[in-house]
């Protein structure tokens, strides 16, 4: 069982950096009007930012990075650990934390390294870089979250093309004595791992003569095999039957009284599903239940910084109680509890 | 909630249905605006008021209002 309390850790501050370049649902034209409006309605997502070819995850992390590090006034010698998470790394090899150790001139006493989550990816890359920063060997680290989606949607997939944004952020977190403790509660679960997938490129399927192949799927879903492939029903499932009962386990472990938590920040898979997690969780406030997804769509591990730094931009002052919860291609699932100190949020980037 | 209930609540969670066109025994494939995005409006609509889940397989073994109605009520008495 994954349930941790960790002391001593605060996080600073949060920059997020999009592409300036938008998508409008509207013209989408796979689209008809009804499953337009319908898809607004329920998914809830009306324009996202997606990269040119140019532009990279580490590119859009390596900008937020410098931000918060500008916008907090650190000292780069002072950054003791770098995590990249993401699954758009800029190589199979080597990590990309450490080509951005080296771009953003961090020191080479900076341990670095690249965790391959998606949407749980937030909340994993807080726990993790929360567990090194607690023991005070060091004390300031850098997560950087993101994923540059577009890359691997295909237009003609109406169950995967309209869904997904690309967006990077950078998290600078400190080792504080003064610090509430943080909980986490992580979890796991590969029977789901046909859910979301990319059949070819790694090493189990590396690339064929028929890889790149456009085949229909199902009327309105076309692919090949080196694009990301969604199975709508199954990841609902999953998120109905799994996350509330792991955020209220937490909130359980914490000893937080619900009532208590100020925001709600979800993962901006869905209107739907996240609707329908909210209402599992008895959250009646709609205020305390953030929203991103309008504007951004999916970000993958980049959509609870993102909604933080576009939603909840000064509103996190001290003895804020904050609760985060990301969910999805693993399975993987994960949420985390805790009352900030004064958690800076850095204007958007737009790259 | 018997499954005249049910079908009137499923009907109200499809846009453009004229109230009533919806009866136990409509295929609800053929319903003029399905789209698979329907599917998970019907997912979230049963998980919502009987704390039940439905399943790609059970959606794809069912045709009408009145099996999934079925599916609901075998797997709440389960």
């Amino acid at each position: 069982m994954a349930l941790f309390k960790l002391n001593n850790v605060s996080i600073k501050g949060i920059a997020s950096c999009v592409p300036k370049e938008k998508e409008f649902t509207k013209d989408y034209s796979y689209f008809s009007e009804p499953e337009f409006d319908l898809f607004v309605k329920s998914v809830g997502i009306l324009e996202r930012r997606v990269a040119p070819t140019a532009i990279s995850t580490s590119d859009l992390c390596y900008h937020a990075a410098e931000k918060i590090i500008t916008d907090l006034n650190w000292k780069k010698e002072e950054i003791d650990c770098l995590i990249f998470v993401s699954q758009s790394p800029d190589y199979f090899l080597p990590a990309t934390a450490i080509i951005l150790q080296h771009r953003l001139g961090l020191n080479k006493r900076t341990m670095s390294f690249d965790v391959g989550l998606g949407c749980s990816g937030y909340v994993y890359g807080l726990q993790l870089m929360a567990s090194l920063l607690s023991s005070g060997n060091i004390k300031k680290g850098l997560l950087l979250v993101g994923d540059k989606s577009t890359l691997s949607t295909y237009i003609e997939d109406k169950s995967t093309y309209p869904l997904f944004g690309d967006a990077g952020c950078a998290t600078a977190m400190e080792y504080d004595t003064s610090a509430n403790p943080i909980y986490f509660n992580l979890q796991s679960d590969g029977s789901g791992e046909d859910a979301i997938k990319i059949l070819d490129g790694g090493a189990r399927n590396t690339v064929r003569p028929d890889t790149f192949d456009i085949t229909e799927i199902e009327p309105g879903v076309k692919r090949s095999r080196r694009h990301l492939g969604l199975k709508g029903i199954d990841i609902f499932n999953f998120a109905l039957k799994e996350v509330s009962p792991n955020i209220n386990e937490l909130i359980e472990y914490s000893g937080i009284e619900k009532e208590k938590i100020d925001y709600f920040v979800f993962h901006q898979a869905n209107k739907l599903i996240n609707e329908s997690v909210r209402k599992k969780l008895k959250v009646t406030d709609l205020n305390k239940v953030p929203y991103s997804i309008d504007l951004f769509g999916n970000t993958s591990s980049a959509s609870i910084p993102l909604t933080i730094t576009t939603k909840l931009k000064d509103k996190l002052q001290d003895h804020t109680t904050l609760l985060f919860s990301g969910f999805g291609v693993g399975y993987s699932w994960a949420s985390c509890i805790f009352e900030t100190k004064n958690i800076y949020c850095s204007d958007l980037i737009e790259l | 909630m018997d499954i005249h209930e049910f079908t009137k609540q499923i009907e109200a969670e499809f846009e453009e249905v004229e109230p009533g066109t919806i009866t136990p025994t409509t295929n609800y494939r053929e319903i003029k605006s399905w789209s698979s995005m329907y599917a998970l409006i019907v997912i979230a609509f049963v998980d919502a008021n009987f704390d039940v889940q439905l399943s790609a397989d059970d959606l794809r073994n069912s045709q009408t209002i009145q099996d999934i109605y079925n599916i609901v009520m075998a797997k709440k008495t389960n």
